[in-house]
């Protein structure tokens, strides 16, 4: 029995082999080179362009269903059909891509990802295949895919940092500091297949201020530090957190608070003002909020950072539900679990924007200014005109979308309705 | 977002707003914020152009009978109280709601939802729906799809089906009867965070 499973062993083990260093090849390739000189062969949009379009596929397919479903065997025009596209353009009145993406709960155009939608049931094969065909790719390939880069990213942030850490203070030692933190980051940024535009770079924050933005999720942290240079603030943890930590302090100065110096205000008041005041020193990231909101609105400030009195730059950040729910619910799901959905989803898809820096004026109290950044903020993220199209043309798409939706109507009826009136035909001319 | 009620008080009446409509103080500060958003010119009503400018609407087949709707003839203009009043069509049946004999019909009841339907056909407003009428809808919804013989065909088999007093028009009578079933999952909205779903109208 054993000696003639033996051919086959071998066989496996060398398929085993070339596929690893294939795949191994390929990453180094076109992911961490990249990386390491920041340059983007713009995979990442080509894979997010057809995702788009094959969310918007399926979600028509989806809606139509619905007439599909309609009683009987063959589907004929009622006069109810008009409630279908009613129903959709009622929907736009009251929501449309800005605002409609505010909930972690509801998804408009089902992205094949079943723990979006909460009202799945099977509606038609079709899209449970191309249901079934997604979660193939993305545990099968996407995940492992992931789970490497992210490894070998926080690996070599670790080792890199330490490596760097040996070296004397001087400007060598921050360039190497700078390198070596925006590569590693931008290797996370692939890890997670984030695909991130910024806007307004102009308004980027500068050493001797603290840059402010609204928190979503664990990843905003690396959304920005892989675009800028920044001091991380933050409690001290034990643990893979904690050697993270330690690794990156050796190489420039971040502001890990002990557990017990967090409560007291005044001492992390001075660190920070101490910290901003050197120059030479990386501006501060501070998330605000403290705990993550679901990206809806740009909760309380609290006021701590902006009882400091030095530049405020703020920064608005807003995910893209259509690929992947970004927000972390860590009342109910640990951070491993986040991270392996993170990775398992389609994308994450987001938007920066730089606003111009902030001081408080004359007058004005912590709170309100805090109030005033909250504004600007919320204002940037919320209402403004977000692409996420990525610079598809937007009257061409109009267009066909239109034709697209008479189309599929038609093809539901008419491939129906028709041999009827065949049949009535040629009793008629008979 | 600031306090809920600032913002409901900078609305005028709203409170009879709510119980015609039905709609929660969080679903008319929602719509609210709508409506200011597509009024970008701060005007305190909409035109038509306001609802032309949005894509989604833009690009349905019946988007510009869907914006008809809000205005009543001969009227250019829509303030808030009748965005919301019309908007309120869609909200979900209220199943539980307990029959008061003096009270007139919730905006949302199933004949109501019917009757928004009606109109979308009936654009002159005559109270039927004349063949012409349903031939422009259907024109509307299938576009270059089929050919003009297809489409006679399926407006005079929906008439020969639902007309009844043989006028060769359905009245709003008719058009009941002829769509018991319209509403299963179909007349409600699921879009934003506060609009529950639900499958049932």
């Amino acid at each position: 029995m054993e000696s003639y499973l033996f051919p086959f062993d071998s066989l496996i083990c060398m398929l085993l082999g070339i596929s690893f260093t294939v795949l191994f090849t390929l990453l180094l390739v076109f992911i961490i080179v990249p990386a390491i000189f920041g340059v983007s062969f713009g995979i990442r949009r080509l894979y997010m362009k057809s995702l788009i379009k094959l969310f918007e596929v399926s979600e028509l397919m989806l809606s139509m269903s619905v007439i599909l479903q309609r009683g009987g065997a063959e589907p004929e025009f009622d006069m109810s059909d008009i409630f279908y596209f009613c129903r959709r353009g009622v929907e736009s009145i009251v929501d449309d891509e800005v605002t409609k993406r505010f909930t972690a709960e509801e998804l408009e155009s089902w992205n094949l990802l079943t723990r979006s939608n909460y009202n799945f049931h099977h509606i038609s094969t079709r899209l449970t295949a191309l249901w079934g065909v997604g979660v193939l790719i993305r545990y099968g390939f996407l995940l492992p895919l992931r789970v490497t880069l992210a490894f070998t990213g926080v690996g070599l942030l670790v080792v890199l940092t330490s490596i760097v850490g040996l070296f004397p203070n001087g400007r060598m030692k921050n360039y190497l500091s700078d390198k070596v933190h925006l590569m590693c980051y931008r290797i996370c940024v692939r890890a997670l297949t984030a695909i991130i535009t910024y806007h307004d770079s102009e308004n980027k924050p500068k050493n001797g201020g603290i840059c402010v933005a609204n928190h979503t999720s664990p990843i905003d942290v690396i959304i920005l530090a892989s675009d800028g240079c920044y001091a991380m603030v933050g409690q001290v943890h034990g643990g893979l957190m904690g050697v993270i930590q330690r690794a990156m302090v050796k190489a420039c100065p971040h502001i890990w608070f002990e557990r017990s110096e967090v409560k007291d205000r005044h001492l992390v008041a001075k660190r920070l003002s101490d910290h901003i005041a050197d120059k030479s020193k990386l501006p501060i990231l501070i998330f605000p909020e403290g705990t993550c909101i679901n990206n809806t609105s740009v909760m309380m400030f609290k006021k701590g950072s902006f009882e400091i009195g030095c530049r405020v730059y703020p920064v608005a950040i807003k995910y893209d539900p259509r690929f992947g729910d970004a927000f972390w619910n860590s009342s109910k799901f640990g951070m491993v679990n986040y991270l392996l959905r993170m990775m398992s989803s389609w994308a994450i898809v987001c938007s920066v924007w730089y606003l111009p820096p902030m001081s408080r004026m004359e007058g004005e109290d912590a709170v309100q200014f805090a109030n005033r950044v909250k504004a600007a903020i919320a204002r940037k993220g919320g209402l403004a005109d977000l692409l996420w199209d990525g610079g598809l043309k937007r009257g061409k798409v109009k267009e066909v979308f239109k034709e697209e939706q008479q189309k599929l109507y038609s093809k539901v009826l008419v491939g129906n309705i028709w041999p009827t009136f065949s049949y009535e035909q040629n009793i008629e001319s008979v | 977002m600031g306090s809920t009620s600032s913002t409901l008080l900078k609305i005028p009446n709203v409170e009879v707003l709510m119980q015609e409509t039905g709609f929660s103080p969080a679903h008319i500060i929602r719509l609210h914020d709508r409506f200011k958003a597509l009024d970008k010119k701060g005007r305190g009503h909409l035109c038509p152009q306001d609802f032309g400018a949005i894509k989604e609407l833009a690009m349905n087949p019946i988007g510009d009978r869907i914006i008809g709707a809000f205005f009543s003839p001969g009227k250019e203009t829509v303030d808030f109280h009748t965005f919301v009043k019309i908007l309120a069509h869609f909200r979900p049946v209220d199943k539980n709601r307990p029959k008061e004999p003096n009270s007139p019909e919730p905006i949302n009841s199933r004949s109501n939802k019917l009757r928004f339907a009606f109109q979308l056909y009936d654009q002159d407003k005559d109270g039927k729906i004349s063949r012409d009428e349903l031939l422009k809808v259907l024109r509307a919804m299938l576009g270059m799809q089929v050919t003009e013989e297809q489409l006679e065909s399926i407006a005079d088999r929906t008439i020969q089906e639902a007309d009844l007093d043989r006028d060769d028009a359905i009245s709003f009578e008719e058009f009941r009867k002829v769509s018991p079933e319209i509403l299963h999952s179909r007349c409600f909205i699921k879009a934003p965070v506060i609009m529950l779903m639900e499958r049932d109208c």
